[in-house]
Parts: structure tokens; sequence; C-alpha cells
């Protein structure tokens, strides 16, 4: 059985005085062994919202409402902190946005290894110093660094070694929550590549947050594309890249450069992501939408699979819109 | 060190303000005060001690005020606080020495219990966000927080020392019964006697730290690295003590001793309301009194008691925090 | 997060909305909603003694010592004069000497923070230096030796030396502000149409820092009453005014408490502590409206049904070659 993950019908509210907004609506997808899955969106499309429900650290307000999260078998949405401590990290690891917050600012790093080690197990003390170095020289970092604190090391070091502690149990699962954006393009590259190394030689999925696109077509094996709390397109890296559908995707790919292509003239999606509080009524990007049409103003759209991809448009589903 | 250099720095600094404010407020008051309190005296000093008191308060009319400034500040370095007027012919220093054992103890004490028991109740409280604990913690304390330290003195003296009478309501020991020293009576004659000051200022000052601490850990709750040691599965007390209180006790070091300066306040008000006899009630009969070389030694006194106190915590953020002993 | 539900940064309100803002927000929040009643209860009854307490203060001619009646409600004091007159004619000098004291020391704090900040270099260091070592200083502690010396007169010696001496915490405050807003957009564009650095102050600044004003005149006004009632209680206020701070020094003086009168002092203490927590509240109440994150949180049960489903869509799986 390939599959790993298989995530169904998951909703996550935020729970407010003056009324709950859905961050994440009704998301499903299904993630297989050392499959990369790329997660694109613009800001506030839920798309971190989905990666915390997920690994199960959401906080209040925010609160999964309905929906499985099916890891390994068994079903991770209603377990409790003590429950999930068995597979935490051993089978899913999570890396964050910024190193800098992420990483406790008065432990070194080693003492923060060492924690998630004795968290896990009772290793020895020679245990830990050799997992640890283990860990670092795998993503290219001297393990004399155990002793630093995480205000010493640079951004892509911190980067890097919040990707080893995640490596410490070489679990099934990694999540990574946009963590390159606090760098520069060159240690942005850097890090992706020695994460599909990492990946090719351990053999682990991935789920990828970023807003950048560039990132998803190089390395991801599938990608999704969300917006407003919803997955608009979905499916594998290739097929999309090669045949944008949903005219949010369209919109998107309009807005990069390519570096070898013709030139085009470069669009942006006019308007703004709906306020969530009150999202607009049937299908939500239909205020941006080149192509909308009454009825799209009156139906909520469902993902309609088209070729293996699914896609959350109503003209693409009945073909009305030219491809 | 640079950091604990320049707190150094800020210390000698703020004590030298402390210093020339002392030696200029009289001469700020209307009435020249302390030339009043000189001639009042003049008949019953020797020259010696006279002229210690004209240093003290720049009444040597001989030298222009910034030649008097330098022999006060050259004077009180060599430790010279003067003659104390309502305890003649004792000197200041010998005076204050015989009262500070008691406040140190009393406000002492209280102080880190009240300092560990609130940074706990703190922690406890915004760890339990919503339970039972954290919906009466912030009401009850609010309402603690702003007590006037008199207030709750008085009420204690009041039902446990005048009308239970399971306290004594006044004094640190029976002065006519005890003898002072390691003697039982005595010991417990003084613990017995310190229990209603110590409660008073202890329910006052509680409230501001807990809710501090409190709210300080709600916003370090809801950092990156702690939702990371969710992540990593580590146990639950190891997050609320190693990840979150670690770094939310931080900024609140320095500010714990900067309430050092409402401690006292509050000290001076609760020796005064149960006649306890330390430097504050001894500060409140100097001005009574109008024995001016006193208050000024006491106020010296406090003021460095303050000093010391945010010098220490400022060396302990800088030893918990290692944030701060870069030098870039 | 998602940033469609991040709290709003400070931005430019109209004084009219700002108004309708802080009504609802007081009477959404219980403790604010509870400081507010509090405090209307004394200012009524500091701008209208006369009508609840028939008695003047001063007049002295009761028989001492008496208990709770209906002629005195809280009995009679060693001077024979009226408790209930006592405490009520009390309120009028302790809420003047905390507004007073609360707004003059917000305007210097005001003034001082953010001059600092705004003008930066030689002029924040120095100010800086200026707050911090008054911020260190105890200041109950001078301010006893400082009315040590003048032997205190008149209130006005306390409204003074409390004034000069405790400004500096909300100095420091509304600096850290001034200081995050001295780079915002629309600062930008007053500075770009050329206007003054004073009109920027006055005009832009400090209308925007005003949620954090009004919390320092809070703070500044409850640091008033405890100070001035601390200093009306060992003697240092002027002791012939009727204030609630120098009835509990004659109370003392009197020793109330050991001669039966426990009322002289509890009732002019018990004013003090709720007027006390009255500004408390509301600058707590100020610090939850001001920063989500601090307000009660709502615990939801994960395993209630969610309400009538949204609405959707017929399911459709439109198969469609390309």
């Amino acid at each position: 059985m390939p599959e790993i993950l298989a995530v169904t019908d998951l909703s996550v509210d935020y729970v407010l005085e003056r009324g709950d907004v859905r961050a994440v609506d009704d998301v499903s997808f299904t993630l297989d062994r050392g499959e990369f899955l790329g997660i694109v969106g613009e800001s506030g499309c839920g798309k971190s919202t989905l990666l915390f429900a997920v690994a199960q650290l959401l906080t209040p307000p925010a609160q999964i409402t309905t929906g499985r999260v099916t890891f390994q078998g068994a079903n991770l949405v209603g377990l409790t902190d003590k429950q999930l401590a068995a597979i935490r990290w051993k089978d899913m690891s999570v890396v964050m946005q910024s190193a800098m917050n992420a990483l406790n600012p008065v432990k070194s790093i080693g003492a923060q290894f060492k924690d998630v080690l004795e968290a896990h197990g009772k290793p020895s003390k020679q245990e830990v110093r050799e997992r640890s170095a283990q860990v670092l020289r795998m993503v290219g970092i001297d393990p004399v660094h155990l002793k630093s604190y995480p205000h010493q090391l640079s951004g892509g070091m911190r980067q890097r070694s919040m990707i080893a502690m995640a490596m410490l149990f070489t679990p099934d699962l990694i999540i990574m929550d946009e963590p390159t954006s606090a760098l520069d393009v060159v240690a942005q590259r850097a890090l992706m590549l020695q994460i599909k190394e990492l990946q090719r030689e351990y053999g682990f999925a991935v789920i990828f947050v970023t807003h950048d696109m560039s990132l998803v077509s190089h390395f991801s094996d599938r990608m999704m594309v969300m917006y407003a709390g919803q997955i608009d397109e979905l499916g594998s890296t290739k097929a999309i890249f090669a045949h944008p559908r949903h005219p949010y995707t369209k919109g998107l790919f309009e807005a990069f450069p390519s570096i070898r292509g013709p030139k085009t003239q470069l669009r942006g999606i006019p308007g703004n992501p709906p306020d969530l509080n009150s999202p607009p009524h049937g299908c939500r990007f239909n205020p941006r939408c080149p192509h909308a049409v009454d009825l799209c103003f009156e139906t909520v759209p469902d993902l309609y699979q088209l070729n293996g991809t699914l896609v959350r448009c109503l003209r693409v589903a009945d073909g009305s819109i030219d491809q | 060190m640079r950091y604990v250099l320049r707190r150094l720095g800020f210390f000698v600094l703020t004590m030298w303000a402390a210093l020339t404010l002392n030696f200029l407020l009289p001469h700020l008051m209307p009435g020249n005060p302390a030339q009043t309190m000189l001639s009042k005296f003049r008949g019953e000093l020797n020259p010696g001690e006279l002229h210690s008191l004209e240093v003290l308060f720049g009444l040597n009319t001989n030298q222009d005020i910034f030649q008097q400034y330098i022999s006060y500040v050259h004077q009180l370095l060599t430790g010279n606080l003067g003659i104390s007027l309502s305890e003649y012919p004792k000197t200041v220093s010998s005076v204050i020495g015989s009262a500070i054992w008691w406040t140190l103890g009393l406000v002492g004490v209280t102080t880190v219990l009240a300092f560990l028991l609130g940074t706990f109740i703190g922690i406890v409280s915004a760890w339990r966000r919503g339970s039972w604990l954290d919906s009466i913690v912030p009401p009850v304390f609010v309402v603690t927080s702003a007590l006037p330290y008199f207030l709750v003195g008085i009420v204690l003296l009041l039902v446990f020392g005048i009308t239970l009478k399971w306290f004594p309501s006044e004094g640190a020991y029976y002065v006519t019964t005890d003898t002072p020293g390691f003697n039982l009576t005595f010991v417990q004659d003084v613990i017995n006697h310190a229990i209603l000051p110590a409660m008073a200022l202890l329910i006052t000052l509680i409230g501001t730290w807990i809710l501090t601490m409190r709210n300080t850990m709600i916003t370090t709750l809801a950092e990156d690295y702690v939702r990371m040691a969710r992540a990593k599965g580590l146990p639950g007390w190891r997050i609320m003590l190693d990840y979150a209180a670690r770094n939310a006790i931080l900024p609140n070091l320095t500010g714990f001793a900067m309430s050092l300066g409402f401690v006292v306040s509050g000290a001076i008000l609760i020796e005064d309301v149960f006649n306890y006899p330390g430097v504050g009630f001894m500060l409140l009969s100097a001005v009574d009194n109008e024995d001016y070389p006193l208050m000024q030694g006491l106020f010296l006194l406090i003021t460095v008691a303050v000093l010391v106190a945010i010098l220490i915590a400022d060396v302990l953020t800088a030893l918990l925090d290692p944030r701060t002993r870069e030098t870039q | 997060m998602t940033s469609a539900l991040v709290a709003p940064t400070p931005t430019r309100i109209p004084a009219g909305h700002a108004f309708a803002r802080i009504f609802r927000a007081v009477t959404s929040n219980r403790k604010a909603t509870v400081g507010t009643v509090l405090l209307l209860m004394f200012i009524l009854i500091a701008l209208f003694p006369g009508v609840i307490a028939h008695d003047s203060p001063s007049l002295d001619n009761y028989k001492p010592g008496l208990g709770f009646s209906t002629a005195h409600l809280l009995g009679t004091n060693s001077f024979g004069q009226d408790l209930w007159a006592q405490v009520i004619y009390g309120t009028r000098s302790m809420l003047e000497i905390a507004f007073i004291v609360g707004a003059a020391t917000t305007a210097i704090a005001v003034l001082i923070g953010v001059a600092a900040a705004y003008l930066g270099g030689l002029w924040d260091g120095s100010l800086n230096v200026l707050t911090d070592v008054l911020l260190v200083i105890p200041i109950f502690p001078l301010l006893i030796v400082i009315a040590g010396y003048a032997r205190g007169d008149s209130t006005w010696v306390l409204i003074t030396s409390i004034t000069v001496t405790s400004w500096s915490y909300t100095a420091r405050q509304l600096r850290s502000q001034a200081l995050t807003l001295r780079n915002r957009d629309f600062l930008e564009a007053a500075r770009v149409r050329g206007e003054r650095r004073l009109y920027v102050i006055v005009v832009e600044i400090i209308p925007t820092m005003t949620s954090l004003i009004v919390a320092s005149f809070l703070t500044n006004a409850l640091y008033a009453i405890i100070f001035s009632s601390g200093l009306q209680f060992i003697g240092l206020g002027d002791p012939n005014t009727v204030s609630w701070g120098t009835t509990l020094y004659w109370a003392q003086s009197e020793a109330a408490l050991q001669t039966g009168m426990p009322w002289w002092a509890l009732a002019p203490g018990i004013c003090i502590a709720l007027l006390g927590t009255a500004f408390a509240l509301l600058n707590y109440a100020f610090d939850e409206i001001g920063n989500p994150a601090l307000r009660p949180v709502r615990k939801r049960d994960p395993a209630r049904k969610r309400g009538p489903a949204r609405e959707r869509g017929p399911v459709r799986k439109a198969e469609r070659n390309a």
C-alpha cells in the first residue's frame, strides 16, 4: 500500500466571538510514500492552516470541525497530545518557515536535538551525540555547531539545522511550511537541492507549502493550488504546468515570467482574495475571474475530475471554457 | 560582558543621581528646612558633629554650592551619614543598622515567596487557558493588585490581630518580656509577629506578578518554537517549563526587580500599620521628628538596595539569556 | 497564519468612529463595564455629596464612638464627626487628585516619550537616561522625603510632587509605541507633503496613539490614588482636608481599630480599594481590547454537530476528454 496519508473532507474553523470563519473548506487529498506534494496559493488562502491541521498543531481559536486525517492507517483528528506523541517526529516531522522563530532561543541546537531524542526513547549520551552529529552532517553542517545557539548561526544554516532536526528519526513524512521564504535565492536553491537529495536517499514523503511557483515546478511530483480555503486544482505537476485549467491557476502562471519562453505580457490577477467572513456567493473566485458567468455566482462548484486532475470550475467541467 | 558593564554604569549613574537629589532637595524646598533644623540643634552638638551636618546639607556659608557638593560626596563615600538627631548621640549608620534586619527579613522573605508563588501560578494559569483556574485568576488578582497596601494590613490586623487575637498586633517581638538572641521563645515570637505583616505584603504584591507572568507566558505560548516543541512530541511539562516559561520569564526579571520600589513602599506602609520596627517605620518617625540626617540616610539606603537588586536581575538575565552575551 | 484574520495594525481613525468603538468595547467587556460603573458612581458622589450625606464632615458635636444607626450610617469617630459624611465628602478630594495627577503625569509622559522617539539622537539618549533613572529610584521613599521637607502644607504639594516623579513608566511605553509608528506610511506621506515636525507629531502621531494614551492615563491615575492615599495615611498630606487618606490617618492616630471604631479605618480604605479597582479593571480591559490574544478563551467541543450545511452545488463528476 503506497499511500501513507489520506486527508478526507477536512475543514478548519476559526472560532471567533463574531462568528466562525472557515479557513480550510472540505479539503481532500492523498499522499503516497516518497511523494513530493507542493501546495501553492496566495497569502491567506489557508495553506499554512491546512498544514498545521494535518500535523494536529492547531491552537485555539482554530479548530478542526470535520474530516479525517488518516496517517499510516490511523485517524489523527481528535487524538490528544499524549496519544500523538508516539508518532510525532518519529513518523511525521515538521519544518517551519522561520528557523529563528521555530528554535528555542535560549537552548543550544544540540540541547534541542537531545530533547527530541530523549522524548522518544532512552538513548545514551553517546547515542545522542552520534545521532545529532550524523544528521547535521547530512545537511552539510559541521557538528561543532551543536553547541551553538540559534542566533549564532546564519539564516541558511539555521534552516538546514531545522531540516537536520526533522531527520532525526528519518520519518515517513516531513511537512514543510515555506522553509525557504526567509532565504535569498542562492541559499534557497541550495536548500531545495539538499531536501531533494535527502528525499532520494531516505525515501520520505514531503508536503511543501509555498507561494513560489518556480519551486513547485522544479521540485514537486504533484501540486495543489489553494484559493480561499479550497482546493482549486490538484494533480501531477507536469500535467498542470503543461495544461493549467482553472482560471486562477492560469492567472498565477501568467504572473510569472518564463526565462526561456517567448516574451509575453505579464498579467496579474485583478482584485483581492475574499474576506473569509463573508465569501462570495457561488464560486469564490468569481469577482476576479475573467470567465465568470451567471451560473458561477449561484452555484458553488465541486471538484471535477478531468484527465487525472481535479479542477474546481463549472465552466471547465462542462467544457464551456476554451482550453 | 559589555551588557553587564553597561548595567553597572547605569547603576553608578543612578546612585549619583540619588545622591545629588538628596543634596539638592533641602535647598529646593521653600523655607530652608535644613537651616531651621540646624539652628534648633546647634546648641546640643559638638563641633565635629556640627560640621558633618553642615557638609551633609550644604550649609557651610564659606563655600559655594559646588564645593559643598564635593565635600558632601566625599563625606558620603567615607561612610559618614551624619548624626541622628532623634537618637542623639548615635550615628545614622548605627541607628539604621538596628532596624535593617527586621525589614530585610520581612521584605526579603515575602518578596522571594511572592516571586516564586506568583510566577508559578502565572505560568500554570496561562498554560491551562480556559480552565477554572484561568478564569478566576485575572479578576481576583486585578482586584488584589489595586488594593492599597495599608488596607490589606488594616483588615488583617483587625480580623486576626484584634478580633480573633490569633496573632500579636504590633511590634517585632514582645519587647518587655523577650530577650533577643537565639532562644526558642524569642524566635517563636519573632515569627508570630511577622506573620500578619508578611501576609499583608504578600497578598498585595503577588497580584501584579501573577498577571505579568501570565500575560508574557500567553504571548510566549503563541510562539513558533512552542508549536515546534509540540510537533516534536515533547512531554507537556518540558514544553511548559523549558520552552515557554524560560523564555517568558526573561523580560520579566528586570521588571520584577524594578517593582522592588513598590515592595519598599508597601513595606513602609505595612510597618506603619503594625508598628514593625523596620527601616520603613524608622523613616516615618524620622520625618515626624524632623530628623533630616536620618531621613536622608534611609533614603540613600533604600535606593542602594533597590539598585543592587536590579543589578542582580540584570546579571541573571545575562546568565539566562544567551542572546545578551553576544558582543556584536 | 492566514492574513485575512490578522488583527488590524493601528491606522488613522476619525474621532467619532473612535468613540463608537470605545463604547462598544466597554459594553462588551465585563471588566470594562464593572470598572466604568464604579467610576461613574464615585464621580456622581463627588459631584453631589450633599445629596447623599446630610451632615457636613466638619460638624463635630455628635457623641463620639457611636455605632451604626439611621442617623449615622457608619457611626461617629472619636471627634464626634459623622463617618458617613467623612467618607462621602472625601470622595471629591481623591477624585480630584486622581484626575489631575493622572492627566498631568500623562501629559508629561506623552511629551517626553514622543519627543524622545521622534527627535532621536542626543535628545532621545538624554531623555532616556532621565526616564530610566527616575524609573529606578524608589518613588514612594522619595515622596516621603520631599513631603518631609515641605511639611505637607497643602494638597498641591502632594499633587505636584507625585506628578513630577511618577511619569517615567508610562513615558517609556509611549516612547516604544511612538518609535514603531515613526516610519509608517501615513507619516511618510505627511513628510512628503512638507508638513512641519510639530504638525506631524500633534496631528498624526498622537491621535494614532490614543488607546495607549488612555491606558497611560488609567495607569497614572491608579498610581496617583495609591501614592497620595499612602502619603496622606502616614500624615504627610494636609491633615485638615477631608480626604480618604487623611481620614485613615486620623483613624490610625486615634487607634480606631483598638478602640472599637473599626469602620473609621475600613470605610475610607474600602473606598480607596474600590476606586483603585475601577481604574485597574479599566486598564486591564483596555489591554484585552488591544491585544486579542489575552481575551478569555472560549473552549468549543469539537464533537458538537455543526449548524446547517452551507450552500453547495450538485455533486457532478464531469468526464471530458481533452
